[in-house]
């Protein structure tokens, strides 16, 4: 077992955790954070996906260890004060989404892709969600909801309060 | 996307909620993280579950020793088949498609003899799911292999048993014939005659095996400690899950409670009763403890029904100016090693629609299913329907390059017009609606179809590097499954009705029971919207619930794009139940005859008075209940059980430009258009959505998809690393429009739309790769119709070959996994 801390949506929090464990099932199974979801075992599908001291990872391919000292801003951290961060917002606004269950990853890549290029062409928008699987949407209306988040200035208020001040 | 031209029928008279773009009510916890998952369910003292899975395709099973692993840190129990004996119950075929099917019996954990690679011999129940994992590999299984029947065909000459008690690895015929069921004439003299003076086409293609690969992997937590057995599911259909569990298990339907919370996609593939379900069940009864188990993405892909693989043999008999005349089918379908709840069923599904939307005067429809040790098969979007529209629109395209004209020609001669409607199809189903000519038109102007032809034929003659093809498919389809007459004649084992309800609450809110129980597809935004329009309620009093037997306990479920036709038409009948029994309670209360009252907007008004009262008033008053009616019942709800009439049969036509590049084979997707007719549409967004959705996976089957075993059975493309999902990076956007001839069969006007894209797309695409290298001799290209494949066909191999069966394992060869053993075990034998 190894001692680790890190901050988790915002709350600090520290376990003794085996070195074997992946960050999601730390997240999931210790945590409760069940809005990060697993989706395969071969971290192509990307459903997992956090930021991890504001970068995209898939979290099944981060050990928890490895995440000691870090911000960890899973789906569930996204919104701040009630209020839907814009990629959240534009993915139900153009219906990006429909069983939901590659979204938590979706929404996470989303932004972290504005963030590093607040106005993508489609087809950087296509390049950026390459890790990303979805089976329900043909990706149409996915990439029309970054093309909303985008348009809506969404960069602006990409940093959620957890990452903010954070040097990746 | 484009937006509905014309809004529906009847919105500007009904409140318009139908045929508004609503937002989804769902999406709110979706996209935050709100989510009900069953791998997401914790229960007190809840155990985790590994299954050990052979390695082997068809092998006898010598020994099972468990000591070891019943041995290991924190393992509660090992069980095999053997121990768990009748309680495991069984998995049913409920549609045995003759009545002298040949069916396996199929026990969730077979004790002496397994019969694809990934089937379960034994169980470990551990206190976490890692340590159950780790013991699944101390389990020391003795096989002994037996020679194992894979390739299709081959299978069908019975040389090697997939079953040898069986004696043969023939599961059942089914035929239907125009002429002997009276609904067209004789196909073989309709070939004979245009062997002599008109045209016979004869193609053989293949259906490949695909994956459902839906993205929450299957999940089951079973918690015995109740005075019902709860069960929660990644299922697409909790009531029949219900049903087979006992009726193979002994335990009472009412002891039983089934669950499917939040559920993470289906497309066909989590209509099932499976072995992992099963051995759940019996675990939680034996252990008295509550048990999970989750399966990991390379168990889902070997084990999780596939969908398609077939081989059609198609002949069509034509006229010399290309009027058809007939179409012989000879199908073989694989079942893999078991059949599965429909199984048979699917190719079967597929034989009234062979004849799409062409006037063909003779048919007959021939299938073998076919059993062999390999995943087994079952229902995967579309079910039958793609199988049948891929072979039709194939081979139109065909008849249209020997006639050498265009083949959108070839069709709208064929064609059934507008004004033939209702038209009886030589399959016997009868159409209802449809305008294949103005959806066709529309979708000729999206794609920008003749210039596209203008351009292909200059760069033709440049003799480009890169040649353009452009793909056509008219499709039609039977959806809204289904009039439950019909499924008796065909010996299905259940009825097509659904069910619904209606209860008004005390306070003015509406809740709203439906037996469609939905993983994706918008049911509590889409049945909220026909709730509050036929009720006159605002949109966000009315509250959808699905999904678990105790709240919904009557319900067929959803697959088929059947929800809204049936469980649609449901809803509006137990709504029309609850105005009728609020409109004695408010002429009581109001003090007037029932004759003058009108009922508008959502309230009961006295005619040519301002007098009135709303259904929510009429809600607590009968809550109340302190005055009402001496024969009225003090409550307002209904509910009401709907069984259709008719299928209904949505149709499109679907264009689609590629580009190819013929030195190295790649296949770049320019522009896709398509206009679909669907009846009236309730919701554009939600319907879009749904037809996005469905193209990609009929464009993943013509261009990447497909299941590939290696020569001892082993799924070698057992991972995403290996199975190619499409990813946003190789699909397009999609130009999408409507036209709408609404369904005659039900009160809304609608068809089903949630199988469309996946139907119509897949020979678009196919044709469109034709297409472009057609000049070049070609007139096949096997799907998926990878670069490699149209490369090879290039180079003059006829459908540019077979799928190699032995793929390249794709991690280190020092580790000794050599891609055929078992990888969910880690490697262990």
């Amino acid at each position: 077992m190894t001692r680790i801390s890190l901050t988790v949506d915002g709350a600090r929090v520290a376990d003794d955790v085996e070195p074997r464990m992946l960050l999601v099932q730390y997240l999931r199974e210790r945590l409760g954070k069940t809005g990060t979801v697993i989706g395969c075992d071969t971290s192509n599908c990307g459903a997992c996906t956090v930021h991890l001291d504001g970068e995209s990872v898939k979290s099944c391919n981060v050990l928890a260890v490895q995440a000691d000292g870090c911000e960890v801003t899973t789906i569930e951290g996204l919104a701040q004060d009630g209020q839907l961060h814009p990629v959240q917002e534009a993915f139900r606004e153009c219906h990006g989404l429909q069983c939901g269950f590659c979204t938590p990853g979706m929404v996470m890549q989303s932004v972290a892709l504005l963030k590093e290029n607040p106005q993508p062409s489609e087809e950087e928008i296509r390049l950026g969600l390459e890790g990303n699987l979805c089976r329900c949407t043909g990706y149409h209306n996915i990439v029309r909801a970054v093309q909303h988040a985008a348009g809506a200035g969404s960069t602006s208020t990409s940093d959620t309060g957890a990452e903010q001040g954070v040097t990746a | 996307m484009t937006a509905v031209q014309e809004p529906a029928a009847g919105s500007a008279a009904t409140g318009g909620e139908i045929g508004r773009e609503r937002r989804r009510k769902e999406d709110q916890r979706l996209i935050t993280g709100r989510t009900r998952w069953t791998d997401n369910i914790a229960l007190p003292g809840m155990l985790h579950l590994a299954m050990v899975r052979s390695p082997f395709a068809h092998a006898k099973i010598v020994s099972i020793d468990t000591s070891e692993a019943k041995g290991a840190t924190n393992v509660v129990d090992v069980l095999t088949g053997a121990d768990l004996g009748e309680a495991q119950g069984a998995c049913i075929n409920a549609w045995a498609i003759t009545e002298d099917q040949v069916t396996p019996p199929h026990l969730p954990m077979p004790t002496d003899r397994v019969a694809f690679a990934g089937e379960v011999v034994a169980v470990v129940v551990a206190r976490s799911a890692a340590e159950a994992r780790d013991a699944a590999e101390l389990v020391d299984v003795e096989y002994d292999e037996l020679p194992a029947a894979l390739d299709l065909k081959q299978a069908a000459e019975d040389t090697v048993l997939a079953h040898p008690d069986l004696g043969t690895n023939k599961s059942a015929f089914w035929r239907f014939d125009s002429a002997d069921a009276g609904t067209g004439g004789d196909v073989e003299a309709a070939i004979d005659k245009a062997r002599g003076d008109g045209i016979v086409l004869e193609r053989e293609y293949r259906q490949q095996r695909l994956i459902p690969a839906f993205m929450e992997p299957r999940s089951v937590v079973v918690d015995p400690t109740g005075e019902q057995i709860t069960v929660w599911s990644a299922t697409q259909v909790p009531h029949i899950l219900r049903f087979a569990i006992a009726a193979t298990t002994g335990v009472p339907e009412s002891k039983i409670r089934v669950i499917a919370p939040d559920v993470g996609g289906g497309f066909g593939g989590k209509l099932q009763q499976t072995p992992e379900e099963m051995i759940a069940f019996a675990v939680a009864r034996r252990l008295g403890r509550p048990v999970k188990f989750t399966e990991t993405r390379s168990e889902s892909l070997m084990t999780a029904h596939h969908g398609r693989d077939q081989w059609q043999k198609l002949t069509l008999a034509a006229e010399k100016d290309g009027t058809v005349t007939g179409l012989k089918v000879e199908l073989l379908a694989d079942l893999g090693a078991y059949v599965a709840i429909v199984g048979g069923g699917v190719p079967v599904l597929g034989a009234f629609m062979f004849n799409s939307i062409y006037k063909f005067p003779s048919y007959r429809f021939d299938c073998q299913t076919v059993l062999t040790n390999k995943t087994w098969t079952d229902a995967y979007r579309g079910a039958g329907r793609p199988e049948a529209t891929f072979a039709i629109e194939r081979l139109m395209d065909e008849l249209a390059a020997e006639l050498g004209e265009d083949p959108i020609e070839v069709r709208r001669r064929n064609w059934i017009n507008a004004d033939e409607f209702p038209f009886s199809t030589v399959a016997g189903l009868e159409y209802d609606s449809g305008d294949y000519e103005k959806a066709t038109q529309r979708a000729r102007e999206m794609l920008g179809y003749d210039e596209l032809r203008a351009e292909q034929k200059q760069r033709r003659e440049a003799g480009d590097r890169v040649q353009l093809g452009i793909g056509v498919s008219t499709f039609t389809e039977m959806c809204g499954l289904a009039p439950s007459r019909v499924l008796g004649q065909l010996n299905y084992g259940a009825g097509g009705w659904e069910h619904a309800s209606v209860r008004m609450l005390a306070t003015g809110t509406v809740e709203v029971v439906t037996g469609a129980s939905a993983h994706g597809q918008g049911h509590e935004t889409a049945f909220s919207q026909i709730v509050a329009d036929r009720l006159g309620v605002p949109f966000e009093d009315v509250e959808v619930l699905h999904g678990d037997t105790q709240v919904a306990p009557k319900g067929l479920d959803t697959y088929g794009s059947r929800s809204l036709v049936v469980g649609g038409e449901a809803l509006v009948k137990a709504v029309d139940k609850v105005i009728e029994k609020a409109r004695p309670l408010a002429a009581h209360l109001l003090e007037a005859s029932a004759d003058d009252l009108e009922y508008v907007g959502g309230r009961f008004g006295v005619r040519g008075t301002d007098q009135g009262i709303t259904i929510q008033e009429l809600a607590t008053a009968a809550f109340a209940a302190h005055s009402y009616p001496e024969d009225m019942e003090p409550s307002l709800d209904a509910e009401a059980t709907y069984d259709p009439v008719n299928f209904n049969f949505p149709h499109g036509t679907h264009l689609c430009a590629v580009e190819v590049d013929t030195e190295t084979g790649q296949v770049s997707m320019r522009k896709y258009a398509c206009c679909d007719d669907i009846g009236n549409i309730i919701n554009p967004l939600i319907v879009a959505g749904q037809v996005h959705g469905g193209l990609v996976q009929g464009i993943a089957q013509a261009l990447w998809e497909e299941a590939v075993f290696d020569d001892s059975g082993t799924l070698v493309s057992g991972s995403f690393t290996d199975y190619l999902l499409p990813t946003a990076a190789d699909t397009i956007s999609f130009d999408i429009d409507h036209t709408t001839s609404p369904s005659l069969t039900n009160t809304l006007g609608t068809k089903g739309v949630g199988e469309a894209g996946t139907i119509a797309s897949t020979p678009a695409v196919v044709n469109a790769v034709v297409d472009a290298v057609r000049h070049l001799g070609i007139d096949d290209i096997t799907m998926p119709c990878t670069p490699e494949r149209v490369w090879r066909a290039i180079q003059g191999v006829a459908g540019g070959g077979a799928t190699e069966g032995a793929a390249m394992p794709h991690f280190d060869a020092s580790t000794g996994m050599d891609g055929t053993v078992d990888r969910t075990t880690g490697g262990a034998q």
